[in-house]
């Protein structure tokens, strides 16, 4: 179906819709030599073949990824390229992380505009000093003029939950080694965060194909389907928020409907490991829950696509049926200001359509 | 496969910021060494302030004075400070509570190590020598003990009121705004279709690429097809002769350029090529210049690209050749 195809239909009752496919690249550090669309096409082609997509023939495409990582003005539109953008389709951006495309995707299906999405995201931080790019987003009257950069942010909050009580530097430590050991994780970059307690930043790019309904069984043997997304912001001068919680995390996960039934899974948008504190206290995750699975965004951070990700990967361990329901969180902004939280869930053996709900 | 391509690419800009009535209130108050903050309907005292209720969403507009006194609610160190923050030696980054604040400002403190800094310490502010109506008008916080003598430099750590005064929030020639700059360098990638191109363009040689579904080739190449979303890899070599598809005459002399007005500007459709690239067109009056001119490229001594195009004496195309491309 092309847009405008369903617009007359007006429906009165939600769709259902499903994450179908998902690709992500496996760079590590600099993509080098490779522009945004290089970086991008392999994994584009990658997802639309998953979902038997050929470019160009999803109803809707959005991407998310920051003009400020690459240090150029539209820089986004190169990427269009790849997306076989001629004759023009229906198309979308946004300056942020792929997984508010994949919200904005998500309610263009939603409303019966489209009945599948390609959403894409890419980030090359290689490009530039991301800890001093970062800074550009905070408040340009009080804030930004004294250019934190974004691993000091994160100290500050680390602090605040050590003082707290909530981690210290040793738990910190089996974090960074993902259940190793506790001895120190490399030397300070901005106490009280070692090395190992930051994101692995890398260039990176991911994709999602959405779908609704019939279409996303037929695209898919175990479609993730999306039971609730909603996203939440807090103040944006950090001495105004409690830096050792994540209320907007709760709220979002709340109305996402994620504490009606526990989840197995959880693919937390945590770069430093002070933040997996802050949201798995915030999310009530327990010992049951796999958090991470994928390595989270602590192993590898493709700023702009770590978001995206965290949606796909959690979307993919249901595919493969690792997963009956899963979390997945995407965060922008400093000290975790703005979070997205999701609740995806594949069918179990005897559920058939329309009984999921 | 040549070598990658990368280029220095500095982005830098002064963004000049207006100021709302409670902002300019507190940085022109920094300016005069009186830091304000801003009551809540609740009764809080928000510094540094903002010009709405970040709960209700009201306009909020009572003023109040605070300390330049105050407590650290966390902190972290930064042993290698980076351009642009406010100390050239390692420093803490702290949260400040002044006394007679609900909440927390965000800043400095210059101190000797980590060993000297703590969650709950007693600071004060270390004004800028030189205040001109910004948040850097505060140099840095410095550890503050009450019981020391008081011959730092901050001179006057105790003065402010330890109970939030209200203010007028008034003062002589007001702050109304901001000028922020901003640098940040980055290295640019082209891309490994346009290094191949790059390359080829050093040897005198324009290079396009063929997309594999529609057959396409593309000038300058971006390496994918953008008709069919998929990856161009063939390199073909086009022209170098071509065809002006389509042109303007240029009458207005860009700033720094030393091509004298009016010129032409031209789409010129190489030979081989499915995509008009740009060019100027020189050797030929600019007032005969016309669609389906053939044309070939001229170039300079040092020029990576060519620097411009001129008749080649051939009789003119048809326009059925180029209609495609225009």
């Amino acid at each position: 179906m092309k847009p405008g195809g369903a617009g007359g239909a007006r429906r009165t009752a939600p769709r259902d819709v499903a994450i179908v496919a998902f690709a992500r690249s496996d760079h590590r550090g600099a993509a080098e030599g490779l522009s945004e669309t290089e970086m991008l096409l392999p994994v584009l082609h990658a997802a639309l073949e998953q979902a038997g997509l050929a470019p160009g023939e999803a109803d809707f495409t959005c991407s998310g990824s920051s003009d400020y990582l690459a240090g150029r003005p539209f820089s986004f539109t190169q990427t269009l390229d790849g997306v076989g953008a001629w004759p023009p389709v229906a198309e979308s951006h946004v300056e942020a992380d792929g997984a508010w495309a994949l919200f904005e995707a998500w309610v263009k299906i939603l409303t019966g505009r489209a009945d599948t999405a390609l959403v894409y995201a890419h980030g090359k931080p290689s490009a530039g000093p991301l800890r001093d790019v970062l800074t550009r987003q905070l408040d340009p009257y009080y804030v930004a003029p004294l250019w934190p950069d974004s691993v000091s942010l994160a100290a500050l909050q680390a602090q605040a939950l050590i003082d707290a009580g909530h981690t210290d530097e040793e738990a910190l430590a089996v974090l960074a080694r993902r259940g190793g050991d506790d001895a120190p994780a490399g030397e300070y970059v901005v106490r009280p965060l070692r090395a190992g307690d930051c994101p692995a930043v890398t260039d990176g790019a991911a994709a999602v194909v959405l779908a609704a309904a019939d279409t996303a069984r037929r695209m898919c043997a175990r479609p993730a389907w999306i039971r609730g997304i909603d996203h939440r912001i807090e103040a944006q001068a950090l001495g105004l928020r409690d830096l050792t919680d994540s209320p907007s995390t709760r709220l979002a996960a709340e109305r996402a409907g994620a504490f009606r039934a526990p989840v197995d899974t959880a693919e937390l948008h945590a770069p430093f490991t002070s933040q997996e504190v802050v949201l798995r206290r915030a999310l009530r995750l327990d010992d049951t829950v796999a958090v991470n699975p994928s390595g989270g965004a602590h192993a590898a951070d493709p700023v702009m696509a770590t978001g995206l990700i965290r949606l796909g990967e959690a979307a993919a361990r249901i595919h493969r049926g690792a997963s009956d329901r899963a979390l997945a969180h995407a965060t922008s902004g400093p000290c975790l200001q703005h979070n997205l939280v999701a609740v995806l869930e594949g069918e179990t053996e005897g559920e058939t359509k329309g009984e999921a709900r | 496969m040549p070598e990658i391509l990368t280029a220095p690419l500095t982005v830098s800009f002064p963004f000049t910021r207006s100021l709302g009535p409670v902002q300019s209130a507190f940085l022109t108050g920094l300016r005069e060494r009186t830091v304000l903050g801003v009551r809540t309907r609740d009764g809080r005292i928000l510094v540094p302030p903002v010009e709405y209720d970040p709960v209700t969403a009201e306009e909020i507009r009572d003023l109040a004075e605070v300390a330049p006194t105050g407590t650290v609610t966390t902190w972290a160190w930064n042993p290698a400070p980076r351009p642009g923050q406010p100390l050239r030696t390692p420093f803490a980054w702290v949260l400040v509570r002044l006394d007679g604040a609900d909440t927390a400002l965000l800043h400095v403190l210059d101190a000797p190590g980590p060993h000297a800094v703590r969650t709950g310490m007693r600071v004060r502010i270390r004004w800028a020598p030189e205040r001109t109506g910004a948040i850097t008008d505060i140099g840095c916080f410095e550890p503050y003990d009450p019981h020391e003598d008081d011959g730092g430099d901050g001179g006057d750590g105790g003065d402010g009121p330890r109970t939030p005064a209200p203010h007028h929030g008034t003062f002589d020639d007001p702050v109304t705004g901001i000028v922020a700059p901003a640098r940040l360098d980055y290295t640019y990638t082209p891309g490994r279709a346009q290094s191949r191109h790059l390359a080829a363009l050093a040897g005198r040689r324009i290079t396009g690429e063929r997309c594999p579904s529609c057959s396409k080739v593309h000038v300058p190449p971006r390496g994918a097809c953008p008709t069919c979303g998929v990856a161009a890899t063939e390199q073909v070599e086009v022209g170098p002769r071509g065809t002006v598809t389509t042109f303007c005459i240029v009458n207005i002399k860009a700033k720094g350029a030393g091509i004298e007005v009016p010129y032409v500007y031209a789409h010129i459709a190489l030979d081989g090529a499915d995509l008009a690239l740009h060019g100027r067109i020189g050797g030929i009056p600019y007032d005969e210049v016309r669609m389906g001119l053939r044309v070939e490229p001229v170039w300079t001594a040092d020029g990576r690209h060519p620097d411009h195009y001129r008749p080649t004496g051939e009789p003119d195309a048809a326009y059925d050749t180029y209609k495609e491309l225009l």
